[in-house]
C-alpha cells in the first residue's frame, strides 16, 4: 500500500478546485455539471467533496445511498455508472445515517481531508474536481496543505450577482493570491430568470456582479448561467441534467466554459501554503 | 458534568483513561486514537470564559440563535430584517454575527465595513447601525474590505469568545446570533458559550439538498439541548412581476419544510417567497422590508415571522 499517508494523485492530469467564499451560490452544482459536461466529452473524472459538513455531491450524482469499497491500493471512488468513469468520493457515503450531522472541530475536518487525498486510489483521471465548503477555514487550509507540491490547474470561483456573494468572494480571491493558488477565473450562477411564460427576465439575486468582479481582481470571466428549474430538480434527484437537457441555456453555458478552461494549458505552478 | 460517551468516546480504545482526565492524550493507549490531539491539548475543567461571557450577558434578556446548516439559504437576510423590524417597532435589539470567513450582516444592515469598533475599560462597543440597534462583526475589526480571515477552528472560537466576552452590550430585549453554515466550530462555540438561549429559527430552502443539512442541524440542537422555535422556507416560490404566473425556481421533491416539520415535530414559522425587491434591499442595506413593502407577499411573510418570534419570546408586537 504504498500511497497510503502521501498524496500522490501521479494518474490525474488535472485539478480543479471550486471555491466561493459564499454559501449557497452553486459551487457543488457547478462542480457536478463541469465534471458531467467532461465526461460527456469522453473524459475520465473524478469529483471530491470535502464539504464534510454539509455533502451534497452524492444526492446531485444519483449516488447517495451508496458504500465504500476498499481493496489493496486504499479506496474505490463510487462510480456513478459501470463505464467507471465518474469517480466520486465524499464523507456522505461514509455517514451511517444521513441525518447524523459532522460536528467536528479543525483538527478532525483536516484528518479527514487528508485522508480523501492519501488513501483513495483515484487511477488515472483527466480531471480531479474538487468540491469545497464556504468560507476559509479548516477546509481550504487542509486541501491547500494536502495538495502541496502537487501540480494542481488552479481554482474556479462562484458567485452569484449580489453584493453580499460579490464580497465574500473578493475575500476568497485574497485566499486564493495568499496561497498561490492560480484563479482560472469566475463564474456568475443564478444569473437571471427567464419567465418561461412571458419570457420577461427578472434579475432575482441583482445582475452584473460576477463580471465586474472579475474586471475589477483582473481574472477571467468564465461565463454566466442563468437561473434553470430544471437544473435545480436534476440536482435534487441525482438525474444528469447534461445530458437530459443538453440544448438548454444551462447546459450550452457550462459547455462553453468547460471549452474555455480545457483551451487553457494546464499550470505549471505547484501549491505553496507559505 | 460530562456524559459518559462523552469521556470515553466510541472511537477511543478500550484503555482510554478519559477525555477529561489529567492524562487524557498521553498514556500509552492514547497512541493511534484520533482524539488523541484534541485530548492532550484541550484545557481540564470548566472553561472560565464561560461564567466571564454569562456576566456580560445579563443585560440581554433573549438570545436567538438564526442557523442552517446550509450555506445561502437567507439566514443573514433573515437575521437583519427580523432585527430592523424589531428596532424599528422600539425594542432593543443585538446583532452578533458568527461567520467570521463570510461576514454579510455589516451590508445588510448598511453599516460601512470600515466603521471602527472602540475599545474601553467597559469592553468593546459595538456598532450602532440605528439607536437601538448594534452589531459586531469581523468587518469592522479588519483593515481592508478584502481582508480574507483563514483561520483554523480554534482561533475562530477564540474570535466568537471575544464576541460574547468583551462587547458591552446594552440592555438588550433581543440578541440576535447569526451563524456561518455548517456545523462545527462556529456552532458548537455558540451553544457551549451563550448562555440561556431563547431559543432557535432554523431556515431552508425548499430543496432537498438543503433539508438534509437541516435534518443535520435540527439533530445537532436536539443533541445540545439547543430549543428549536421553528423552521423558514425562504425562496419558496416567484412570482413574475411582468405576467404574475407562479415559477417553481427552488423545486422540493421532498415535500419541502412543511414535510420536513411535520417529520421532526418542529414548528413551520414561515414561508418567504423569492422577491427581487429583498435582493435589491439586501444590496443597499438597512432598508426593512417589513417596513418598506407591507402589502407585498414577502413584507407580510417577514411580518408573520417577526409575529411568531415575539410571540414566542412574550415581547411585544410593537
Amino acid at each position: 500500500m504504498d500511497n497510503l499517508g502521501e498524496v500522490t494523485l501521479t494518474g490525474v492530469k488535472r485539478i480543479i478546485l471550486v471555491l466561493s467564499g459564499k454559501g449557497g451560490v452553486g459551487k457543488s452544482t457547478v462542480t457536478t455539471q463541469l465534471a458531467l459536461t467532461a465526461q460527456k466529452n469522453g473524459m475520465k473524472v473524478g469529483v471530491l467533496d470535502i464539504d464534510l459538513c454539509g455533502p451534497s455531491i452524492p444526492r446531485m450524482l444519483g449516488v447517495q445511498n451508496r458504500e465504500v469499497h476498499q481493496h489493496d491500493q486504499g479506496w474505490l471512488p463510487v462510480y456513478t455508472d459501470n463505464t467507471q468513469t465518474m469517480g466520486v468520493m465524499s464523507i456522505g457515503f461514509l455517514l451511517g445515517n444521513q441525518d447524523d450531522p459532522v460536528v467536528w472541530r479543525g483538527p478532525k475536518k483536516t484528518a479527514m481531508i487528508r485522508q480523501f487525498l492519501t488513501d483513495v486510489s483515484w487511477g488515472d483521471l483527466d480531471l480531479l474536481v474538487i468540491d469545497t465548503p464556504p468560507g476559509t477555514s479548516d477546509e481550504h487550509i487542509a486541501v491547500m496543505e494536502s495538495l502541496k507540491g502537487i501540480k494542481v490547474d488552479g481554482a474556479i470561483l462562484v458567485t452569484t450577482p449580489q453584493a453580499v456573494a460579490v464580497g465574500d468572494v473578493r475575500r476568497e480571491l485574497t485566499f486564493c493570491k495568499k496561497t498561490g493558488l492560480k484563479v482560472l477565473g469566475i463564474i456568475e450562477n443564478m444569473s437571471g430568470f427567464v419567465c418561461p411564460n412571458c419570457s420577461e427576465c427578472t434579475n432575482i439575486f441583482s445582475s452584473g456582479g460576477g463580471k465586474s468582479l472579475a474586471d475589477h481582481a483582473k481574472v477571467p470571466f468564465l461565463g454566466s448561467i442563468p437561473i434553470e428549474p430544471q437544473l435545480a430538480l436534476a440536482a435534487e434527484s441525482g438525474h444528469n441534467f447534461i445530458t437530459a437537457f443538453g440544448q438548454s441555456e444551462a447546459a450550452s453555458r457550462f459547455t462553453t466554459i468547460f471549452g474555455g478552461l480545457w483551451r487553457t494549458e494546464p499550470s505549471e505552478s505547484t501549491m505553496d501554503t507559505s | 458534568m460530562a456524559t459518559l460517551a462523552e469521556r470515553f468516546p466510541e472511537n477511543a480504545p478500550t484503555a482510554c483513561p478519559g477525555t477529561d482526565s489529567d492524562k487524557a492524550g498521553k498514556t500509552d493507549a492514547c497512541e493511534g486514537c484520533p482524539n488523541q490531539q484534541i485530548c492532550s491539548t484541550a484545557p481540564k475543567g470548566p472553561d472560565p470564559d464561560i461564567e466571564k461571557i454569562k456576566e456580560n450577558m445579563t443585560h440581554i434578556k433573549h438570545k436567538v440563535l438564526v442557523m442552517s446548516g446550509k450555506g445561502g439559504v437567507g439566514k443573514s437576510t433573515i437575521t437583519s430584517q427580523i432585527s430592523l423590524a424589531l428596532a424599528n417597532t422600539g425594542h432593543n435589539v443585538g446583532v452578533v454575527d458568527l461567520d467570521l470567513c463570510g461576514p454579510s450582516i455589516p451590508k445588510l444592515l448598511g453599516a460601512p465595513p470600515n466603521m471602527p469598533v472602540h475599545q474601553s475599560t467597559e469592553g468593546w462597543t459595538p456598532v450602532y447601525v440605528l439607536d437601538n440597534l448594534s452589531v459586531i462583526s469581523m468587518p469592522f475589526l479588519l483593515d481592508a474590505e478584502d481582508t480574507a480571515v483563514i483561520w483554523r477552528g480554534s482561533k475562530k472560537t477564540g474570535m466568537i469568545k471575544q464576541f460574547l466576552r468583551d462587547v458591552d452590550w446594552d440592555e438588550l430585549d433581543v440578541l440576535l446570533v447569526d451563524t456561518p453554515p455548517g456545523t462545527s466550530d462556529e456552532h458548537i462555540g455558540a451553544a457551549q458559550l451563550i448562555p440561556d438561549i431563547s431559543g432557535v429559527i432554523l431556515v431552508t430552502t425548499p430543496q432537498e439538498v438543503s433539508l438534509l443539512d437541516v435534518r443535520k442541524m435540527a439533530t445537532f440542537c436536539r443533541k445540545v439541548k439547543l430549543p428549536i422555535m421553528g423552521v423558514v422556507e425562504n425562496m419558496s416560490g416567484f412570482v413574475c412581476p411582468g405576467c404574475t404566473k407562479a415559477s417553481i425556481i427552488f423545486p422540493s421533491t421532498t415535500g419541502g419544510a412543511a414535510r420536513l416539520c411535520e417529520e421532526l415535530e418542529i414548528p413551520y414559522i414561515g414561508r418567504i417567497p423569492l422577491d427581487p425587491r429583498v435582493g435589491k434591499a439586501c444590496d443597499m442595506g438597512g432598508v426593512c422590508i417589513v417596513d418598506k413593502f407591507p402589502e407585498t407577499v414577502s413584507g407580510q411573510a417577514f411580518q408573520s415571522l417577526v409575529t411568531h418570534l415575539s410571540d414566542f419570546l412574550k415581547i411585544s408586537t410593537g
